[in-house]
């Protein structure tokens, strides 16, 4: 205790670290002389301009063919100037939207704007383009680009236009395979896919309107048959909650193919039929085991218990990271049979058949060319 | 038919006591080759009903037979089928009125001989709304549920009603219209108080699509029903369907997302405090939504609505006196200072 008090006197007379007293000692003042309480303010406003200056420079690097924006209509703020609030709101603004920050930014704004006020269409299924593919899609970009590694087989089997069907296999406890499929799609080729989905999807909240937003709409003959006569590429999951809640144990085994539905609809309208075989989904939530009376109880067709849920709570929603195959096999016609075809229930399963052996077998080849789920 | 050229169409119309019943018997009785127009409600209009003759009968007794007869009236246009039971009295005289009072008309219409024409104002709520729903209802198409109650179930007894006289009386054409929400600056129905709100309540995590029809669509499809030979059943909307979230930020109003057993708690107050109808069907309607399709309305029946849903719902929203939100002045205000992304776009190519 007594050699803290004893320091300050070591200083010899320099201007020392203080005594604890807010005045500097007399002996300190007289060495820093009269402008030393001066220049303590002295070299703030000094930076300012030198900031401004390099922020000038790269403005009019950036934007030669433009008007300068205009600073003087802005009143100075009380201690930073309009100027300078406005150079650093350039160089943020040049960091995120790059050198055509003033269009960009525009743009977001008219975006914004719309959004705010409504001004947008949707269509007949409630399919709102803008938020699919601005938000919906493009959040799903890292996890498909990322995360899963996405690789991509036999783009040019989906057409370009006009109404096709593109039926996949169903994996994964939670349908992601039906989101990156849609962002694949729409990645490769520019189209929508636009997903058949079961009527729990309609009946949940929130996941209801995103679903339309999206492009979803129920999986029914009337709308399977409305979108693929619109020209719509339209995308189904013949498997449902057979195929998404299957064990573990039983991975890449197709499950019986629905009622063959799907199959009279594109017999209906003349369009191919796109077979998607995808491998990877199955490892991103190993489901082990069900929950089957809390599901009753829920409304819901399986409650899943994977390795990580709900062991580890939130963080075992986060799915596996396996390496992601996905292969469009060749369309199967239907536009060559005859009128009658859709109402002859042979002819639907033998095609219903064909398709699910085609996807079945691309499954088998693309699993024995696959190294590890991993890579 | 003859008479349509000669100009001697005597045109009966039920439910004149409410405006849009009263505007579309004026509106008729100015067409051209409509000779006489009558009126017929339990309660006088409020309003003037210029040259449209007034018979005051309640068409839940056989009063209505009479009044056909001594017309001499070869058209009905029924639209007295209420959708709440606010204006009524009770669910007991709402149904009443739209059934009994619908089975009493059909009874006296299949005694008359002069009847040839029918046309009959229903609704899309024949529908219902359900997660199960398809896109769009064809009129092929029936609830995927039974309604078990209140307007929907009226609806369906009353539409049921119809194919029987229709099917009893093959002489007589028979029109049933289905009509999306109609609405209009001067409509008073459950959704058009619904927009009107301050503050709209609507049903958490769920977006419906809405169709709209406008309400001079609504007088022009019935006076076209009128005039044209075409029987059967026909939806009628305006163009395009609108999500209710896109409706609710067109008319800039705020919205309180509330699970849906409270948006009925909600809705039951406001019925009490006479700000809005509530129907449980409404609930059930803005929770999945409906769309029907209008391929039949104009291909068979010829008819093209003059306003798409969004320009019948901005027709409706400039009546309601609605203001820019602060939030849209700040967007407004950045983009007026900066350059047009359009044409600065287009310049560099």
């Amino acid at each position: 205790m007594a050699d803290a008090e004893i320091i300050p006197i070591g200083t010899g007379g320099r201007p020392g670290r203080g005594s604890g007293s807010s005045r500097p000692s007399r002996a300190s003042r007289t060495l820093a002389g009269g402008a030393a309480p001066a220049a303590r303010q002295a070299p703030e406003p000094e930076p300012a301009p030198e900031i401004e200056v390099e922020h000038e420079v790269e403005h009019e690097v950036a934007d030669d063919a433009r008007p300068a924006a205009t600073t003087e209509d802005r009143a100075p703020g009380p201690g930073i100037t309009a100027a300078e609030w406005l150079s650093a709101f350039q160089t943020g603004a040049t960091e995120v939207f790059g050198a055509e920050w003033e269009p960009q930014l525009a743009r977001f704004l008219a975006f914004l704007r719309r959004r705010l006020t409504g001004e947008y269409a949707v269509d007949e299924y409630g399919f709102d383009q803008e938020v699919a593919e601005k938000l919906l899609l493009a959040s799903l970009r890292p996890i498909a680009e990322k995360w899963f590694r996405i690789e991509t087989r036999g783009v040019e089997n989906l057409p370009a236009e006009g109404g096709a069907l593109v039926v996949s296999n169903h994996s994964g406890t939670v349908p992601l395979d039906g989101l990156m499929t849609m962002f694949t799609v729409h990645e490769q080729t520019g189209r929508f896919l636009r997903p058949l989905g079961a009527d729990l999807v309609f009946r949940l909240p929130v996941i209801s309107s995103l679903a339309r937003k999206g492009g979803a709409t129920l999986a029914c003959s009337e709308d399977a048959e409305r979108m693929l006569s619109g020209g719509e590429l339209v995308g189904v999951w013949p498997e449902g909650f057979k195929g998404i809640g299957k064990p573990f144990t039983e991975r890449y085994k197709l499950q019986r193919f629905g009622r063959g539905g799907f199959v009279a609809a594109a017999l209906r309208t003349g369009v191919p039929i796109v077979p998607l075989s995808v491998v990877g989904a199955e490892e991103i939530y190993p489901l082990v085991g069900n929950v089957p009376s809390l599901a009753r109880l829920l409304g819901v067709p399986y409650v899943p218990i994977t390795p990580l849920f709900p062991w580890l709570g939130p963080l075992g929603l986060v799915p596996l990271p396996s390496k992601w195959l996905l292969e469009f096999g060749e369309p199967i016609r239907t536009d060559e049979y005859d009128d009658g075809a859709a109402d002859d229930p042979m002819l639907v399963f033998n095609v219903t058949d064909q398709v699910r052996e085609t996807i079945q077998q691309s499954l088998y080849s693309l699993l024995v060319e696959r190294s590890s789920v991993w890579r | 038919m003859s008479a349509d050229s000669t100009g001697s169409r005597v045109v009966l119309v039920t439910g004149v006591s409410r405006d849009l019943g009263r505007r579309f018997a004026r509106r008729l009785a100015a067409e051209p080759g409509v000779a006489r127009v009558v009126g017929v409600d339990a309660v006088p209009p409020r309003d003037d009903i210029g040259d449209v003759s007034f018979v005051r009968a309640d068409i839940r007794n056989p009063v209505i037979a009479k009044v056909l007869a001594k017309e001499d009236v070869d058209t009905v246009v029924h639209m007295s089928v209420i959708a709440t039971p606010g204006s009524a009295g009770g669910r007991g005289t709402m149904k009443e009125l739209n059934v009994i009072g619908t089975m009493q008309l059909l009874a006296a219409c299949q005694k008359s001989a002069s009847v040839r024409h029918m046309v009959v104002k229903s609704t899309s709520t024949v529908y219902g709304a359900s997660s199960r729903d398809p896109a769009m209802f064809t009129e092929a198409m029936g609830p995927r549920r039974e309604p078990s109650s209140g307007y929907a179930k009226d609806v369906a007894e009353i539409e049921g009603y119809v194919r029987g006289f229709a099917r009893r009386r093959p002489d007589v054409r028979v029109t049933t219209l289905r009509l999306a929400n109609v609405l209009g600056p001067h409509v008073t129905s459950p959704i058009s108080s619904y927009f009107r709100l301050p503050v709209i309540p609507t049903v958490l995590g769920f977006d419906p699509r809405l169709q709209f029809v406008h309400e001079t669509d609504l007088m022009r499809v019935l006076t076209h029903a009128v005039h044209s030979d075409v029987a059967g059943t026909f939806n009628v909307a305006g163009d395009g369907v609108m999500l209710l979230s896109q409706a609710v930020r067109r008319l800039r109003r705020p919205t309180v997302p509330l699970v849906s057993p409270a948006v009925g708690v909600v809705a039951s107050v406001l019925k009490s405090a006479r700000m809005a109808d509530f129907s449980p069907e409404q609930l059930g309607f803005l929770t999945f939504g409906r769309g029907i399709d209008t391929t039949r309305m104009r291909i068979e029946l010829g008819f093209e609505p003059t306003y798409t849903t969004e320009e019948t719902f901005a027709d409706f929203a400039s009546t309601t006196g609605r203001s820019t939100t602060p939030l849209e002045r700040v967007v407004d205000g950045l983009a007026s200072s900066l350059p047009d992304p359009d044409t600065a776009g287009a310049v560099r190519g």
